[in-house]
């Protein structure tokens, strides 16, 4: 018996989602009776970092529970990094790596190899990073590890399967349209970040058209030059491991550091956007605007606050138009932080044609509150139990313990990054509350994107009376020749 | 379909049924490892108590597993189990009000106004619009003094404050779902808040969850091509058993259901003999079964709810949906097959396997790398559910310029070899090998594990069926693949839905032109 995937695709519907409250009348609270014993004893299992001489980091991370060994080389260089001409190159990329393999064993016997022993090597392609990964058991292991540094270090880019990449890339953007809360999504950052940025620009037909063999050939070889970090956890003998991978990376050159990016963050034009799709009784509302990088000394403030507005069940947002106003079923909200760019500031909230404007004030009156309705102690304690209380969740296996790591060492932040972000947190206030809210919170400097079903929605936008609704065009350019490159 | 391994690389079955015997060893050893880390107990009244000993960190995850889904939704009442269940949220008698006593008489208030508003509305001839206007001024008066009372989230509140994680539930068709993961020092405060949910569930701003509801269905489904689709699909697929209605709810109904009507759903599901509890974490077993039986005995004892009677008849007639849409197209196909307890219930994993199962699948090899048709195709089941009878489906997202017809016969002639040749050895030890190692994988999970322990115990009486599936997964033959490929296959057991958008039909014209016409 297997819980289908299809069910869980297709059918499953959830009490979920996310994030003020009064009245404190008598109450006797039995729950508070309840003893809290001390939790037990636990040192998250820190796995063991090998720094190379070359500059390439080596983390393995033992974990005899289950036959299993799995591991994963991290490279710097993603898709804001590619040619604009060529948007879409990093994701054709992470795909034809894999599909193509190597001189020796080709994409698709390699797919038999290692499907036989329900064994996986995989790549693929991010914003800021390119990845290979593989997982076996533990008999396996040696095996599935020598395939995937031959395909790290001989790829065999085909034109065949850049091609079947190429189809695959171009039913995404033909269909990009056809959903409503992926129009939102998308056309939302581009609002906060340009439609240009190197963080929104998207793949059109022309430009994954325009890639090329050579062109995924040129990237791998410049990206894996640069530092690689090689992380391996599960069931092995470290000291075997280190001597393998050591073999496999320490004759490499020094590693190329990349230059730190130098991007334009204006953030949005503020004012209202609108997107009309007929096919919809719910309008996705986005309120969008620029947020920080977590290096700002002021996140662990944020986050507190992120809490508050948005974060749980007992959160302004979600007691407010979900629980209070029954407006939607999906609401939530958050002042953004990214590793090494400023993230979003975003507040969504799905509700039905009719009650759009009512829910988008709704919205709106909550984001303005935290700049004018002053935190209480009880919004603060609230938070911070919500927080702390379930910080061991972040490193509770040693599977995050190691993805942790490596990502702190992919951004360039000390190792024990999380325990000095978890003593920030627990020493927020609520002035520091109020004082990031008065900082950061510009209900001016915002925009307001809703697509939705134009003649449904009354009253209409103009009734938010924050400007006439500017239309955005999201229209799919078509190639001259669409037919002629797409089809065999 | 020939593998296409080297044969250096390829050293002949042997080797298969070595790694099999590899794996197969680690099974058994995993069983016997999980038996002495799993008690179970059942309480007197009913309840079912499985504890699962992990103590990789301090947290646990629990898993609550109510065998009653929208399946058992009454006539006329499509959506109430998933409404009961968003009902499980708001408290109990003593947490998220301020003076239940006072409360509960307004919310009897509540119900006679809904009451009073719902029978003038459904009145067939002589509705009075005024005074239905008057009606619902009174409910929501109603509903306004019932909510002086309310400590809104306060149970969620408490559960969150106390570092509950991926707090969530989950009503399916077959059962419902309440979970999340904690400090393993709250197991105590997690009984106390989980028992009275349980037990003491009251109907709080019920009618303001259900507005709640209805945004959930226009984003699942009303605003969703897909989501319109497959609920079309199912709908014409069954003409008597319960799986053919709309799972959320039909609008009208859904947006009409009563909180009586939640709660009398309450009384006959929620009792001790429906519903199985799995812990899986930094628990011991010999501490934690004291706590547990002290809060979950409040559970009431009730019968063991009756089975039903409907069982959906034999498809003969071969039937079509199509949907236009202004959106791309899309595919998808089932076939009638049997409930979870068929002895061929493996087979069908194996066909799904063998079809469907990453890049050496058969479907994605012929439609997606060779025909180049489609983006994604699969087959899969059992759906929608998998306690009674269900389907087996198939699905195919085309590429540009590609039809829904073209998916259909593509998925056809893959059916039809499956019909006609046995499949490989090395797709099926491929299979069993997959199978074993996807259920280990699962292991390392608390939360995962919960699940599947709390459903298998449900499902099949005992816990143990998780491991010793296997066993069936192993007896699979190739005649077993083409036999039920045989008897299910067939076009008066199929049921087809598809979406055509006006622009496919334009491009198809245009292409068939160009073709002179050979389209």
């Amino acid at each position: 018996m297997k819980k289908s995937i299809g069910r869980a695709i297709l059918f499953a519907v959830c009490a979920l989602v996310l994030a003020p409250n009064a009245l404190h009348a008598q109450q006797s609270k039995p729950w508070e009776k309840i003893p809290t014993p001390k939790l037990h004893e636990f040192k998250p299992h820190q796995p063991q970092c090998i720094e190379l001489k070359n500059g390439i980091v080596l983390f393995l991370q033992e974990d005899h529970e289950l036959p299993f060994v799995s591991g994963s080389v991290a490279i710097p260089g993603g898709a804001r990094d590619e040619d604009v001409a060529k948007t879409g190159l990093v994701g054709l990329y992470g795909q034809t790596w894999r599909t193509s393999g190597t001189a020796k064993l080709n994409g698709d016997a390699l797919d038999d190899l290692l499907e036989a022993k329900a064994a996986h090597i995989e790549t693929g392609g991010d914003v800021d990073s390119t990845a290979l990964s593989w997982d076996s058991l533990k008999g396996d292991s040696d095996q599935v590890l020598s395939l995937a540094l031959d395909l790290l270090f001989h790829p065999n880019f085909s034109a065949e399967k850049l091609q079947l990449a190429q189809q695959l890339a171009a039913t995404n953007i033909v269909r990009r349209n056809d959903d409503e809360d992926g129009i939102a999504g998308r056309e939302s950052a581009k609002l906060v970040y340009g439609v240009n940025s190197p963080y929104t620009r998207q793949p059109e037909l022309a430009t994954i058209s325009a890639v090329t063999v050579d062109d995924l050939k040129a990237w791998h070889d410049r990206t894996i030059g640069g530092k690689l970090i090689v992380s391996v956890s599960g069931d092995f003998d470290p000291a075997a491991m280190e001597v393998k991978l050591r073999a496999a990376f320490e004759g490499l050159p020094m590693v190329k550091i990349a230059s730190a990016r130098h991007d334009d963050f204006a953030g949005p034009k503020p004012g209202v956007y609108f997107i009309d799709k007929e096919d919809v009784n719910q309008s996705n509302i986005e309120i969008v605007g620029l947020g920080t990088d977590r290096r700002n000394p002021d996140v662990p403030a944020l986050a507190v606050m992120n809490e508050i507005l948005g974060g749980s069940f007992a959160s302004r947002l979600f007691q407010k138009v979900r629980t209070e106003l029954g407006l939607a079923y999906a609401v939530g909200g958050s002042y953004g932080y990214a590793w090494d760019h400023p993230g979003e500031f975003h507040a969504t909230v799905l509700t039905k044609s009719a009650s759009t404007v009512d829910a988008t004030r709704a919205t709106l009156a909550e984001i303005d509150g935290l700049a004018t309705r002053p935190f209480t102690g009880e919004e603060l304690a609230r938070a911070k139990d919500n927080i702390l209380n379930s910080f061991l969740f972040r490193f509770d296996t040693r599977e995050k313990v190691l993805a942790e790591r490596v990502r702190l060492e992919f951004y360039g932040y000390p190792p024990d990054y999380l325990e000095t972000y978890k003593a920030a947190l627990e020493k927020v206030t609520v002035a520091d509350l109020n004082r990031v809210a008065t900082k950061y919170i510009h209900p001016g400097k915002l925009a307001i994107l809703v697509v939705g079903n134009g003649p449904e929605i009354k009253p209409s936008l103009d009734e938010l009376k924050l400007g006439p609704a500017q239309t955005v065009d999201i229209t799919i350019p078509m190639p001259k020749q669409p037919e002629g490159n797409e089809k065999k | 379909m020939q593998s296409k391994i080297s044969p250096w690389l390829w050293k002949g079955a042997w080797v298969l049924a070595l790694m099999a015997m590899a794996v197969a060893g680690a099974q058994a050893q995993n069983l016997k490892s999980f038996e002495q880390r799993i008690t179970t107990k059942v309480l007197p009244n009913g309840l079912t108590l499985i504890i699962c000993e992990r103590p990789e960190a301090p947290v646990f995850s629990y898993s609550t597993f109510i065998d009653a889904g929208d399946v058992n939704d009454p006539s006329g009442q499509s959506g109430l189990a998933h409404m009961f269940e968003h009902l499980a949220f708001k408290g109990t008698s003593q947490i998220g009000t301020t003076d239940y006593a006072a409360e509960k008489i307004a919310l009897e208030k509540v119900e006679a106004a809904n009451n009073a508003y719902e029978a003038e509305y459904l009145k067939a001839v002589g509705r009075d619009e005024k005074t239905l206007a008057e009606l619902k001024k009174a409910f929501l008066a109603a509903q306004a003094e019932a909510h002086k009372y309310v400590i809104p989230n306060q149970f969620t509140d408490v559960a969150e404050r106390n570092g509950a994680e991926g707090l969530n539930a989950e009503t399916s068709l077959d059962d419902t779902m309440f979970f999340w993961s904690m400090p393993e020092n709250r197991l105590e405060l997690w009984a106390w808040l989980e028992s009275g949910r349980l037990a003491d569930t009251v109907p709080r701003e019920f009618y303001k969850e259900r507005d709640v509801v209805n945004e959930e269905r226009r984003m699942s489904v009303d605003s969703n091509p897909i989501g319109r689709l497959v609920e079309q699909f199912v709908a014409t697929a069954y003409v008597a058993h319960n799986y053919g209605r709309s799972h959320i709810g039909w609008p009208s109904e859904v947006s009409q259901i009563t909180a009586t009507e939640a709660m009398d759903f309450h009384k006959k599901y929620y009792v001790g003999a429906n519903i199985v509890i799995a812990v899986v974490g930094d628990v011991k077993a010999s501490e934690a079964l004291p706590v547990l039986e002290k809060y979950f005995s409040r559970i009431p004892a009730g019968p063991k709810p009756e089975e039903m009677t409907t069982v959906e008849p034999r498809q003969f007639a071969e039937k079509t949906v199509a949907i236009h849409e202004q959106t791309q197209p899309f595919y998808i196909e089932g076939y009638h097959r049997p409930d979870y307890r068929s002895p061929d219930d493996a087979v069908y994993d194996a066909i799904s396997d063998i079809l469907s199962n990453g890049r050496v699948s058969r479907l994605y090899r012929s439609l997606v790398r060779d025909q180049q048709i489609a983006a994604e195709a699969a087959g899969f089941s059992p759906f929608p559910g998998e306690k009674y009878p269900s389907l087996f489906a198939f699905f195919a997202i085309p590429l540009p310029g590609h039809s829904p017809a073209q998916m259909r016969d593509a998925i056809h002639k893959e059916i039809d070899k499956l019909k006609t040749f046995d499949v490989s050895d090395e797709e099926l030890a491929m299979f069993k090998t997959r199978a074993r190692a996807d259920l280990l994988r699962g292991l390392a999970n608390n939360q995962g594990l919960a699940n599947s322990l709390a459903e298998y115990q449900t499902r099949y009486g005992d816990w143990r069926e998780l491991f010793l599936e296997l066993d069936k997964v192993d007896k699979v033959s190739k005649a077993d693949i083409r036999r039920v490929a045989n008897e299910i296959f067939i076009p008066g057991n199929r049921t087809e839905a598809w979406i055509e958008t006006e622009a496919a039909t334009a491009e198809k014209s245009a292409v068939a032109q160009h073709n002179g016409g050979a389209q």
